[in-house]
């Protein structure tokens, strides 16, 4: 049971970190601009379709291909905020929340037309590293890392550099960073393009382990707003914590209940969170 | 700020819930026919004129059946265009007889199935039924079939549910759900008498649990004890949790899975994860050649087949078995196929091209295609054919259950030059290789 347990938790925890770069970009848009970005798990399965084609068209290696993923994922952002949010952002909640859906449909119709709805897998193997009780593939250690380089790097952008300070100042007060001179339409689309890369970089790392679909970003989509609400909406540490929290609950849940229970105590949790402390565990920061 | 925050993130959660239950629609394709071929003549006055018969059915060219689909797809399309190529069937009266598709993409979804079928019952005026691929979606397509008082021959579609519903004009080609396991466990069995411990890990679906309940059952009567027996929803693709409860049950064979997709997934991440089992048989995925591109994780997996093309069906066989052997040879089917496709054919393809041939049979037998005498020639049809036996329970609790096709078992292995390679493993009489056990 211990060896079960263990196994259990560090396959939770790795999925995690993952899970957490897919919710640090549902909750960074949250933070600077409060739209709620419906697209987010169709921009995760394009990021999945991405390095699918730069593997098999290009014969890149994956992880190498998973910079070019999120620097399209960073222009499809800016583009999206652009054409579909841009003229909306200061509408009421629900016309951002119907902006972003819309483009989420569009994106999956298009999808679903072009790649149809058939699984797609990148056999790309990297073999696992036997640790003790543990057999653990090299494909989800690498993933753990790539996902905390990338939220060391989104800390590093946002806390020590000019455009990453003027994000920060617009999620504070849009208001008087605009007085200070800080041209808060380009950083809203900087926002946006980042958050939809983070998107776009889960879904790439996910598809180095998971085969997939155009439709599976929805399960990612959804894990994405519990982790948001666990972590804090809005803050982009917490929301990486949540993902380790969730992947940790997942592996825990597995243990002592049938697999298929996990949806429910996520679930369960999430209501749990909303009502208790709607805020998160660790609250919003910007 | 926090309520309005909570109102609208519980709207969220359920929009999303229902926009993932919600999968877009595909347009549906063009109807791909097959015209007959011409004749030249003008009929005689006493020559009845030669009709053709349209044979409706959907196939999954997307979502997750696609690949067993596809298979089903081409054989039956192969059926046909051997049939109108020889002129069609000829009737007692001179009715000459060719055939033309209806078909679209149901997109591996229910709903579509039921849609589709009732165009292809109404709108199409479909004369005959072909199932579409998976147990769940022929499920759902019987029930329009029977609503509509047409003949549907079901392939790729083995769970027994379907034939204990009343229904009197549904017809399965396949070794039913009940049988698809439980030699695996005889297998095992005749490998080693010392292996007790059996983990069943199954897809949720329809299927796959008739498989799997029918595996626990004949298992525990076997005097194995089932160490695990858990479902993954369809559509799963991370097995980790499964697999650390199938490493901590420790057991010596794993035994499972559900359709294509789901199982090279669970295949690859056994291997992935290094689990040290001595037997591993999983449904649908091996028997299909695109399981070898798994590479070194297809190396010993062990599933059942509802043929292959190594399997003995022939006129000699018939002869002893006591019944009419009809159509062409296994090793004709093959090498049309091949020549068709460039590819080899799985049991999927075989699958599709043997519904047609049952219902060529039925529609020569009755001597007119219209739908009370062809159920009749069905009810009373006892034959081999290169797909092996067909006899259908004709009892009102079981009508138009399958009753006398066999499974075989193969396994991957590797030949000479290294390359994988698949064997027949069981039946004994009818093996090309031993089984590899154990594989650890």
């Amino acid at each position: 049971m211990a060896t079960q347990l263990l196994a259990s938790l560090v396959d939770g925890l790795l999925i995690g970190f993952v899970y957490g770069v897919a919710a640090m970009g549902l909750t960074l848009i949250w933070g600077v601009m409060r739209v709620i970005n419906l697209a987010h798990g169709a921009i995760m399965a394009l990021g999945m379709f991405g390095l699918y084609f730069l593997f098999t068209g290009l014969g890149l290696n994956p992880y190498l291909a998973l910079p070019l993923v999120a620097v399209a994922g960073l222009l499809s952002g800016i583009l999206m905020y652009t054409l579909a949010v841009q003229r909306v952002i200061n509408a009421p909640y629900l016309s951002t929340l119907l902006a972003t859906f819309s483009v989420n449909m569009m994106l999956i119709g298009v999808g679903t037309a072009v790649y149809s709805t058939s699984p797609y897998n990148v056999d790309f193997g990297l073999g696992s590293l036997a640790l003790g009780p543990l057999t653990l593939p090299y494909s989800r250690l690498v993933a753990a890392g790539v996902a905390v380089g990338v939220a060391g790097a989104l800390y590093f952008f946002l806390y020590r550099t000019a455009p990453g300070k003027a994000i920060r100042a617009v999620a504070n007060n849009r208001s008087a960073a605009e007085l200070m001179g800080i041209p808060s339409n380009r950083v809203l689309a900087l926002s946006f393009g980042l958050g939809v890369m983070l998107a776009a970089v889960a879904g790439g790392l996910i598809a180095t382990f998971f085969p997939f679909t155009i439709l599976s970003g929805n399960a990612y989509q959804l894990n994405s707003f519990v982790i948001s609400v666990l972590g804090g909406l809005g803050n982009p540490l917490g929301a990486l914590i949540g993902g380790l929290i969730l992947g940790l609950l997942e592996g825990l849940v597995s243990v002592f209940l049938p697999v298929n229970w996990t949806p429910v105590i996520e679930f369960g949790l999430f209501v749990l969170i909303l009502l208790v402390r709607p805020s998160g565990l660790f609250g919003a920061r910007r | 700020m926090s309520r309005k925050l909570s109102s609208l993130l519980s709207l969220l959660a359920i929009a999303s819930l229902l926009a993932a239950c919600a999968a877009p629609a595909t347009p549906t394709t063009a109807p791909a026919t097959q015209p007959p071929a011409a004749t030249a003549e003008e009929p005689q006055a006493t020559v009845p004129a030669p009709k053709t018969l349209v044979i409706g059915f959907t196939a999954s060219q997307t979502g997750s059946q696609n690949v067993a689909s596809t298979g089903q797809l081409k054989g039956l399309q192969l059926w046909m265009q051997q049939v109108n190529d020889a002129g069609g069937i000829k009737l007692a009266d001179g009715t000459l007889l060719t055939f033309e598709a209806k078909f679209y993409d149901d997109e591996s979804n229910k709903d579509r199935v039921q849609e589709l079928y009732t165009k292809l019952s109404t709108e199409d005026n479909a004369d005959y039924l072909i199932s579409p691929y998976s147990s769940g979606l022929a499920d759902a397509a019987a029930v329009i079939a029977e609503q509509y008082g047409k003949i549907m021959i079901t392939t790729g579609a083995a769970s027994e549910g379907t034939y204990q519903k009343g229904y009197t004009l549904v017809y399965q080609a396949y070794t039913a759900a009940g049988h698809y396991l439980t030699g695996a466990a005889d297998l095992l069995a005749s490998l080693d008498p010392s292996a007790k411990k059996i983990a069943i890990v199954h897809e949720n679906d329809k299927f796959s649990t008739d498989v799997c309940n029918a595996l626990k059952a004949y298992a525990e009567s076997q005097g194995y004890e089932v160490v695990l027996f858990e479902g993954y929803d369809t559509g799963a693709t991370d097995f980790a949790p499964f697999i650390n409860k199938i490493v901590a049950a420790a057991p010596d064979a794993i035994m499972g899975g559900g359709h294509f997709a789901d199982g090279s997934t669970f295949a690859k991440q056994l291997f992935d994860k290094g689990v040290q089992a001595k037997f591993i048989s999983l449904l649908v995925a091996p028997p299909e050649p695109k399981f070898a591109e798994l590479g070194d994780a297809a190396f010993g997996i062990v599933g059942p087949s509802q043929w292959e093309p190594l399997v003995g069906y022939s006129p000699e066989a018939a002869q002893a078995a006591g019944v009419e052997f009809y159509g062409l040879t296994v090793a004709e089917f093959v090498s049309a196929y091949k020549a068709a496709y460039d590819a080899d054919p799985s049991y999927h393809g075989a699958g599709g091209y043997a519904a047609g041939l049952i219902l060529q049979r039925a529609i020569e037998a009755a001597g007119s295609y219209e739908t009370d005498k062809v159920s009749a020639a069905l009810d009373a049809i006892d034959m081999m054919s290169f797909f092996g036996r067909t006899k259908f329970d004709t009892s009102a609790e079981n009508h138009g259950l399958q009753i006398a096709h066999d499974m075989v078992y193969v396994q991957w292995q590797t030949d000479a030059a290294g390359a994988l390679v698949k064997q027949v493993v069981w039946p004994e009489a009818g093996k090309s290789a031993d089984t590899l056990y154990p594989l650890h």
